[in-house]
């Protein structure tokens, strides 16, 4: 409308998700509060995964990294280290490493080694550039629960973002969620980010689903203003709660259905996600700003039986970063943003260091295209605020929330978000101190493959939409 | 300087002013805020809320208040080239937020001085991130026309205003194009005949109506856009597309009279030297580097690198950027553009440089560049004492003085973050604990 763009609509998840304070990488089952026994994902009589991933990783060179600084994003850090990874995978990291014949090998004197950035929430495709009404496909606003909605089929693998992202950012994989008009979003798609015709190929293979889910201001207002429950909290809740009724119900029958066999029962395309869900087989992403909210969303957890793996946004999580320990329930915060909405008014710059200090599981996420370009920055202005509110938290600590948290989050954490051997070879080398304004990725790898390099304009992306426009191949 | 610190709650508790008091910041590097590279082991003296002198060799006045620097950074405060600071407390809180007034039947004659609100809690907020001054402006309502702005600053005291009226601000992209009814042309359509309308005021105000229900300006509206044409206010004009800022240069040709700011800018790079050669400054968007619309296909970091080896006077602001990190984000906005000097085939700043885009930068766009924006001798005394490298993600301010005056270091995020240091309950609730 105007040069002063505000966005407080388009994101808003709600994850179940594994409990990552305990460091488990598998979903957590939450069969043991349910109403009844599950079957297992393998017993389904339907297709749980119709539409598989198509990704094939790039091929690359075996490469070794020397003399470089190496935070590894599980808290560890080697000055004057070395990587080697080939056949994308990562093969060692450490003081040193041999360098089989014929290896590329970089001089990373000055330089930092770290693993590929992974953003927990991002629209990137759903909600892409250019931001034409054609292209907003994150909302399904037409009712307060759309659980069949999945984001993956709202994707436009040609988002120019996708290249920023990768570029400018380092991010190696991100998590596309539907946006937070609805209680229940959707399914979320996790994806690779590498470019492709279709978004099947980028989609991470194995990864799970997340269901996006969302709480306060967003469905209350969206709904309320077409004269429709929810208008107000107690009926965001209030439907929520109707829903997972639902859905108990839906898991029962299929679950008998699939023991005991007799006429299989109707499908519903949204229940079978939240079944998912009440499995553990699908990971709630939970869009949720102010505490008292968040607290009342565990309990509703508890009630059906299913777990919140992370609330996104949460801008209050400090105020009960206790409470979230306590329930094994991490947070994916933004550095510093604050005071757009009312249920922002209280956000706070040492927001993630408050979490990081209690022991609570927390990352950092951008929600945004242009944010999810400088995640590593986003990071350094925390630690500042840390630093200045008199908490310490050191570099290699700080990029777990930049890599292995959200890995955990998204339950693929044993594949990618750290530099360990056997894992994806998921890499940027900055030009210096991550953590300072004046650093930029320098190379990025994805699965081993250079697919961005700063001194190369031909590893530089351009997306179809931009190809032959003005501005086509320019530095971005 | 935990010494300094125990001074600035000193200073907080005694509301006295030491506006007559010459103080000295000695031995600081020193940021002048005027594209100079910084000065190692400077001197800064203000007295009376205006600055004396900045930089290396200054003696430092007999009697002055003596501020140790050493190892800090004295520099200019920063300068929010494209705010609504004052003008709303959370800008998805409609009932708080006066930036724009949809069906209000008045345009070009909104003022918004009248509204600053100092207390506004996201004034305090963003004064501790080192803002010193805004440019407020109004976003468009039923109109190309937005209104005219003001330049505030962020001080703790009842009196905001710095200079109210300073500019109008106009839409004239895909964003005038829907303010004017759905199309460019009816954009320029709707300039031209205010414009038109506005001289026809001036030249029989008796006879002109302006007060009837259907009539297209009301007498306020005409009155601030003869001062646009008079070129007594700037006019800030919102384009992106090169194309469209093509057409706004166009429009000196037909009112001479009139002194533009390019506001955005995106593909500003694609036609810099047109903007150079009509010395229309621009507060350009920063880092915008997506094609956000297609009025912004060709965006890229290095548009403000570009612009300014051409020639062009540049700023940085918010404009099109997601605001819900504040206005303080300017300084990363500004050392990212020192990050990108570093990259090939990308056109950055140096230091000097990237920091005037947020400080003496914006003051000049708007013709104020010898009021505020800098050290230099005869500005406001607005001074940001930071622990390191104003631009640099890890540093923040231990003190700042607007117009010479100590801010106050806490803000309702500080006493946040100390309530909430342990999270859970003490012997009483939270609400006990102040």
């Amino acid at each position: 409308m105007d040069a002063k763009k505000m966005k407080y609509l388009c994101s808003a998840v709600v994850l179940t998700i594994t409990g990552c304070a305990d460091g488990s990488d598998a979903p957590k089952s939450a069969g043991t509060n349910a109403a009844t026994p599950a079957t297992t994902p393998a017993e389904r009589r339907y297709a749980r995964d119709p539409y598989p991933s198509t990704y094939r990783a790039y091929p690359g060179v075996p490469t070794v990294v020397r003399n470089v600084t190496i935070l590894d994003g599980e808290g560890g850090r080697i000055d004057q280290g070395a990587a080697l990874f080939a056949d994308g995978k990562i093969v060692a990291v450490g003081a040193s490493v041999d360098a089989p014949a014929g290896a590329t090998v970089i001089d990373g004197t000055g330089k930092y080694l770290t693993p590929g950035i992974i953003d927990i929430h991002s629209h990137l495709g759903d909600y892409p550039s250019p931001a034409v009404r054609a292209l907003s496909d994150g909302n399904e606003a037409t009712g307060p629960v759309t659980a069949d909605v999945w984001a993956e089929h709202s994707v436009w693998p040609q988002d120019p973002g996708f290249g920023r992202a990768l570029a400018n950012g380092g991010v190696t994989t991100l998590q596309i969620l539907p946006g937070s008009a609805n209680l229940f979003g959707g399914r979320s798609v996790v994806l690779k980010n590498v470019y492709a015709r279709t978004t099947q190929a980028m989609k991470f293979p194995g990864a799970p689903y997340g269901l996006k889910m969302a709480c306060g201001e967003n469905p209350k207002r969206v709904y309320g203003g077409k004269g429709r429950e929810p208008s107000t909290r107690m009926g965001n809740i209030a439907v929520d709660r109707q829903t997972w009724a639902k859905a108990q119900a839906y898991d029962r029958k299929w679950t008998k259905y699939e023991k005991d066999g007799g006429d299989a029962p109707d499908r519903d395309i949204g229940m079978d996600t939240l079944r998912g869900v009440l499995d553990g087989e699908i990971l709630v992403q939970n869009h949720c700003y102010r505490a008292d909210e968040m607290a009342n969303v565990i309990d509703m957890s508890k009630e059906f039986g299913y777990h919140v793996t992370a609330f996104h946004h949460a801008v209050e999580a400090y105020k009960i970063a206790d409470l979230l320990k306590q329930n094994g329930v991490c947070a994916a915060v933004w550095a510093d943003w604050y005071g757009f909405k009312m249920e922002s008014f209280d956000g706070i710059g040492e927001n993630l260091a408050l979490l990081q200090k209690a022991g609570t599981c927390a990352m950092i996420h951008s929600d945004d295209e242009n944010g999810i370009q400088r995640l590593n920055q986003e990071v350094a202005k925390v630690l500042s605020s840390a630093r200045h509110a008199g908490i310490a938290i050191s570099d290699a600590v700080a990029w777990e929330w930049l890599s292995y948290n959200p890995a955990k989050a998204l339950g693929i954490a044993d594949r990618t978000g750290s530099l360990k051997p056997g894992k994806m070879a998921d890499i940027v080398l900055w030009n210096g101190y991550p953590f300072s304004v004046y650093t930029r990725p320098e190379k990025v790898w994805v699965d081993g493959a250079l697919l961005y390099d700063a001194n190369d304009p031909k590893r530089r992306p351009v997306s179809d939409f931009e190809l032959g426009l003005p501005g086509a191949g320019d530095v971005k | 300087m935990k010494a300094l610190l125990l001074g600035v709650a000193a200073l907080v508790a005694l509301p006295a002013p030491i506006v007559a008091q010459t103080v000295a910041i000695t031995g600081g590097t020193v940021a002048i805020g005027d594209g100079s590279a910084p000065i190692a082991n400077g001197t800064v003296v203000f007295r009376d809320g205006r600055i004396v002198a900045a930089g290396q060799g200054v003696a430092v006045p007999a009697g002055a208040r003596v501020i140790d620097a050493r190892g800090k950074w004295v520099a200019a405060g920063l300068v929010a080239g494209f705010s609504d600071l004052g003008l709303l407390d959370a800008n998805g809180v409609e009932e708080s937020n006066d930036t724009s007034a949809r069906t209000s039947p008045f345009a070009a004659g909104i003022d918004i001085a009248p509204a600053i609100n100092p207390a506004a809690v996201m004034i305090g907020n963003e004064r501790l991130g080192g803002v010193t001054r805004a440019i407020v402006t109004p976003s468009t309502g039923g109109s190309i026309f937005a209104g005219q702005g003001a330049v505030i600053d962020l001080g703790n005291d009842p009196d905001p205003v710095t200079r109210p009226r300073a500019f109008q601000f106009v839409e004239l992209g895909e964003d005038g194009a829907q303010a004017a009814g759905g199309s460019r042309p009816a954009a320029y359509a709707m300039l031209r005949d205010a414009f038109a309308q506005a001289q026809d005021f001036r030249r029989n105000p008796a006879s002109f109506g302006g007060r009837e229900k259907d009539s297209l300006l009301k007498r306020g509206d005409a009155t601030a856009l003869l001062d646009v044409l008079d070129g007594k206010t700037r006019l800030l004009v919102h384009a992106e597309r090169a194309s469209d800022i093509r057409s706004v240069l166009t429009l000196k040709k037909d009112y001479p009279g009139i002194d533009p700011v390019l506001i955005g800018a995106a593909e500003g790079w694609m036609v810099a030297r047109d903007i150079a050669a009509a010395r229309v400054p621009v507060i350009a968007g920063a880092l915008a580097d997506l094609p956000a619309k297609f009025e912004m296909l060709a965006a890229t970091e290095s548009n403000v690198g570009r612009m300014e080896a051409a020639g062009v006077t540049v700023a940085l602001s918010t404009v099109g950027a997601n605001t819900a990190p504040g206005d303080h984000v300017v300084r990363q906005y500004a050392g990212n553009l020192v990050a990108i000097s570093k990259i090939p085939g990308s056109s950055g700043l140096d230091w000097g440089h990237a920091f005037a885009t947020i400080s003496s930068g914006p003051a000049e766009a708007i013709g104020m560049g010898g009021e505020i924006g800098s050290l230099r001798p005869g500005r406001r005394a607005d001074v940001v004492l930071w622990d390191g490298d104003p631009l640099e993600l890890s540093s923040a301010p231990v003190a700042i003085y607007i117009d010479g005056r100590e801010q106050p270091m806490t803000s309702r995020q500080t006493m946040l973050r100390d309530r909430y240091s342990t999270p859970s309950e003490g012997d009483l609730p939270k609400a006990y604990e102040r």
